[in-house]
């Protein structure tokens, strides 16, 4: 079932927690709404489900305007932030809980509870209670209780945020796996951009109460749309330069910018991620100079391995931050630089933004 | 309590020992003492005599059977105006809320006696209510109505208070799971809240219910205690005590003090019931740090 969010605004008191929001999702997406807490991304969420209900705007399913309709009559599985099983109920009527308020026959309740059970690989655990189970069963209980209603639409609210790394990991590969073979058009709502990028067809960046970006997580990634992006997504060396004449300036360092042909300089930020630096040992003497074009000269602080890749950070030779290069630990291993050495730094790609888009003309 | 002293030089010190002593002087001497006399003073003529105080005297009779009503059917009323007073206040952000929070605990900062003259002066022949009663011929004041009545205001704020904190420690979530299940506000009440709520809500109940056997100044205004007719069991033991009929007040006491006593055992029970549940509730929040042995098999 596809879901179209049209114009939806919400406010708690005078916080402003939607503004405006519209959204589509096609059936079958996996999609994920990435944000910072207080980035409206949960109330979104509850809305949709039909807990919440905006003060203006529309919500769709395949084209219904369904707006003012109950939760319970939308079709939606809901699986909440810390789970919210029934404590006094074993797993097993947690699960069925959905189809006994509709007073299912209890063969196709025990059936499907069955069902469910083997799919969340809890097959032996059904006489339960929740607090005996671990955090990774009461998810996949959580999911199979959602599930058990055969909703249309799946709804996830930080749904592995409770869990340690390694159960994280391997619960949204599942979860992944699940959607493939279900196809059930799913939500979920995170703020690790990991989960976002690793699990979603489509990820959407959340700040404020609007949609800052959507796009493949490929697009988002490497096409961030505006500064808040580039902040949130983090990891990215990022400082204050200018741009005049499609050209923008970091430390002096020409960049081509042909989206700012104007003669009159302007104050501009420019991002470069650790990843898409070159850097080369400086050739000693005046053939430092000559480089100094279209390359940076800094001066190297330390290196720091962390698995596969080696960062080096560098104190630009003119002052100001210090500035932090990625390179595979082999090549960095290859190239063998020494604290103190000299360096030169080459953007193989830059991002500027300036601080005010509407004066741009 | 079986938590020992950190430092036992602490406990043998004199002041130690002066303290200990003193405590357990106004113990015996407010609580254990009055007690037993109680119990010792009931049964001085035997268990005959005491039997025949409580059974053979149609108006202590009356009085022991009117306590068993009044008491349930304002306990009843509290229980259910208690439960749907905590979810507005729990569940709901709305103008004056805090101010209602705050009225529910004027029975308990007003005196019972201003409380019974203030039924008097709403429901009474003479007062705001009176002419409307009399043409309907309902009869509150000096009738069991006004009885419950009182009961009801004095015993208001026990379970409302009881429940309002434990259902904001239970959260809304699991209602919210229950409403996006399909369940409907009565399924969500039946199966998810009210088993939560249980053991908080006895507890508020049992409370309840033993101040409501116990009350005596609000009802004594509303009752005009009239032997037989709007006497409840304290008013009795006040009634017989008065007319120098010590061993039959006595006998009538002990019933109300033995009624304490149970309410005291069945207190302790649920309160053990309810350290196990917040524990529960603890665990259930706890973040599942702990190793999953099955998601290792999801790779599978």
């Amino acid at each position: 079932m596809s879901i179209r969010v049209d114009g939806v605004s919400k406010s708690f008191g005078a916080f402003k927690a939607l503004d405006n929001v519209s959204l589509d999702v096609p059936q079958g997406t996996l999609l994920a709404l990435l944000g910072p807490s207080g980035s409206g991304k949960t109330t979104l969420l509850r809305i949709i489900a039909g807990l919440e209900w905006p003060d203006s705007g529309r919500i769709e399913e395949d084209g219904t305007d369904i707006t003012d309709r109950h939760a319970r009559q939308r079709d939606v599985g809901f699986v909440f932030q810390h789970y919210a099983l029934f404590r006094h109920m074993s797993v097993f009527e947690n699960i069925a809980f959905g189809m006994r308020v509709r007073k299912a026959p209890q063969a196709e309740v025990k059936a499907r509870v069955d069902e469910l059970l083997h799919l969340v690989r809890l097959d032996n655990l059904g006489s339960r209670k929740p607090a005996q189970l671990s955090g990774g069963q009461r998810q996949r209980v959580a999911l199979a209780r959602a599930l058990a209603i055969r909703p249309r639409i799946l709804l996830l609210d930080e749904p592995f945020g409770a869990l340690d790394a390694k159960v994280r990991v391997e619960l949204r590969q599942w979860l992944r796996r699940l959607h493939d073979e279900i196809g059930m058009t799913t939500v979920f709502v995170t703020h690790d951009q990991e989960e976002a990028f690793e699990l979603a067809d489509d990820v959407v960046v959340m700040n404020e109460g609007h949609v800052e970006q959507r796009g493949k997580p490929d697009e988002v990634f490497d096409k961030p749309a505006s500064p808040f992006v580039m902040d949130f997504l983090g990891n990215v060396n990022v400082y204050h330069g200018r741009v005049e004449n499609g050209l923008a300036f970091w430390h002096g360092v020409p960049i081509h910018y042909p989206d700012y042909p104007h003669a009159q300089a302007r104050e501009a930020r420019v991002y470069l991620r650790p990843h898409e630096l070159d850097i080369a040992r400086a050739p000693s003497g005046s053939a430092s100079e000559a480089h100094a074009g279209t390359s940076l000269a800094a001066t190297v602080l330390r290196q720091t391995r962390t698995g596969p890749i080696t960062r080096i950070t560098c104190q630009p030779r003119q002052g100001g931050s210090d500035l932090h290069v990625d390179l595979p630990s082999a090549a960095a291993r290859e190239l063998g630089l020494q604290p103190g050495e000299s360096v030169s730094i080459t953007p193989r790609h830059v991002r500027v933004f300036l601080p005010d888009p509407e004066y741009v003309i | 309590m079986t938590s020992k002293p950190r430092d036992a030089a602490t406990a043998t010190s004199p002041l130690g020992l002066l303290l200990i002593a003193g405590a357990v002087a106004t113990v015996g001497l407010l609580i254990v003492a009055p007690l037993t006399s109680v119990f010792v003073d009931a049964f001085s003529n035997g268990p005959r005599a005491w039997w025949e105080a409580l059974a053979h005297d149609p108006d202590t009779r009356h009085a022991i059977w009117l306590s068993l009503t009044v008491a349930p059917l304002a306990v009843l009323i509290n229980t259910v105006f208690g439960v749907a007073a905590a979810w507005l206040v729990a569940r709901f952000r709305f103008p004056g809320r805090s101010l209602l929070v705050s009225l529910f605990d004027v029975p308990f900062s007003v005196s019972p006696v201003v409380a019974g003259l203030a039924l008097v002066l709403i429901f009474g022949r003479q007062g705001l209510l009176g002419p409307t009663l009399t043409a309907l011929a309902v009869k509150v004041i000096f009738a069991w109505p006004g009885l419950v009545l009182a009961t009801t205001f004095v015993t208001l704020p026990l379970v409302v208070r009881e429940l309002i904190p434990v259902m904001e420690a239970i959260g809304p979530e699991e209602e919210m799971a229950a409403v996006s299940l399909g369940a409907n506000g009565w399924q969500v009440f039946w199966r998810v809240t009210l088993p939560n709520i249980r053991w908080a809500l006895l507890h508020g109940v049992v409370l309840a219910n033993a101040r409501a056997m116990g009350e005596f100044g609000a009802v004594y205004v509303v009752s005009g205690h009239i032997a037989g007719t709007t006497d409840t069991m304290p008013l009795r033991v006040e009634k017989l005590f008065q007319e120098y009929r010590t061993p039959a007040s006595m006998a009538v006491a002990s019933v109300l003090a033995a009624l304490a006593l149970l309410t005291l055992v069945a207190k302790v029970f649920i309160e053990r019931q309810l350290e196990t549940e917040s524990k529960e509730l603890e665990a259930a929040r706890a973040p599942g740090a702990d190793t999953d042995p099955t998601t290792g098999g999801l790779g599978s």
